[in-house]
């Protein structure tokens, strides 16, 4: 299958799927990412910090990101329109018998089971990132120490950023474009990629 | 202007300017769509944004569908939708081809080591977020964790996942009308 079409099918299935906003999408990316090798999940978490930051929904840009990363411009057009062709031929279809769907009792009962699958989804995705940024996997193979295996400065750096993020009623509020571009300065000050 | 390029301009100015999409999006659409334009009436844009919820992919798109059709039919919602996506494609097309000529330097890999440390922070506060709305039961606490340990620890396609819990979600419901 040519790349394209792949791309177009996987982002399509994304769109059709996934329920409840962009995160929504992260899953399905991991699950590309899984099958085809195009990108590895540290580029993925990547990619959901430059999709939270920039302008437009997260989850059109975080199909045009790796549209792009995988085969270029065309690549980035063709992950996009993917994912929001269902959009577009499901609301079609229903926008004729708007309130009849709203409340049918089959649409609310699935959204019922849909909903928590979904945060289930999200939530196993976000537990991968948190695997690869709290454990040295890399570092640990090569020494075999278990002081090697666990990222300290990364677990700590978390903890200061949950307290800022979610409790502090201060600076709960803000954008997490401010907090991803403090993680950044802090990244370059601590040299947290060891490099 | 014409109504189709009125449609395009307005929603990639609104996909421009609102950082993060679904709920961000709101405020900008009251202004543009219900008191600029008038295309759509407060009430009307509350319910596009509920069964935006309700219906598969973006909210965002979703809601641009909407407004665009309501509009100017079906091509309506294709142009509206392509224009709130389009501003998308511009900004993130730039930013990765930059970033794929910059990613071997220290300063950019020390950078993002400390930005995924704040990507897990975001995702569990968006967890958190969703789980007030999604689990409210021990039924929807079982689906929950179902669906967390056959993705996290057995690698089953989402797809699967989603399918399982709507036929879940139908059979449950019922079962407590019956009962």
């Amino acid at each position: 299958m040519g790349i394209y079409l792949q791309l177009f099918v996987e982002f399509f299935k994304a769109g059709l799927f996934a329920v409840g906003g962009g995160m929504a999408t992260i899953p399905f990316l991991y699950d590309i990412s899984d099958k085809t090798g195009w990108f590895t999940h540290g580029q993925l978490t990547d990619m959901i910090a430059i999709s939270e930051s920039t302008p437009g929904p997260i989850g059109v840009n975080m199909a045009t990101y790796v549209g792009y990363t995988t085969s270029g411009i065309p690549g980035a057009i063709i992950a996009t329109l993917g994912l929001i062709t269902p959009s577009i031929i499901v609301i079609l279809i229903i926008a004729g018998f708007l309130k009849a769907f709203k409340d049918n009792k089959y649409v609310q009962s699935a959204f019922y089971g849909l909903r928590p699958a979904s945060t289930g989804l999200i939530a196993a995705a976000g537990l991968g990132v948190v695997t690869l940024v709290v454990l040295n996997q890399d570092k640990y193979a090569l020494t075999g120490s278990i002081m090697d295996l666990i990222n300290i400065p990364n677990i700590i750096l978390m903890l200061v950023l949950y307290y800022f993020t979610a409790k502090c009623k201060k600076t709960k509020g803000l954008h997490a474009a401010a907090f991803i571009a403090a993680s950044a300065v802090i990244g370059i000050v601590l040299r947290l990629g060891g490099v | 202007m014409n109504k189709y390029l009125d449609l395009f301009l307005t929603f990639a100015r609104i996909g421009g300017l609102t950082f993060g999409g679904g709920y961000a999006m709101l405020p900008m659409l009251q202004k543009e769509v219900v008191e600029k334009r008038g295309w759509a009436t407060e009430e009307e844009l509350m319910d596009y944004y509920a069964i935006g919820q309700c219906t598969p992919g973006i909210i965002a798109v979703n809601t641009a569908t909407f407004v665009g059709q309501s509009t100017a039919g079906t091509l309506g919602g294709i142009i509206a939708t392509l224009g709130v996506v389009f501003p998308s494609l511009i900004i993130i097309t730039l930013i990765a081809a930059f970033l794929q000529n910059f990613a071997d330097l220290a300063v950019v890999q020390n950078a993002f080591a400390g930005i995924r440390v704040c990507v897990c922070v975001l995702v569990f506060n968006a967890v958190m977020k969703l789980w007030k709305k999604s689990v409210v039961d021990k039924k929807t606490l079982v689906i929950f964790l179902i669906v967390v340990i056959g993705s996290f620890f057995f690698d089953i396609a989402p797809t699967i996942f989603v399918i399982l819990a709507g036929v879940a979600g139908i059979i449950l419901k019922n079962k407590e009308v019956q009962a």
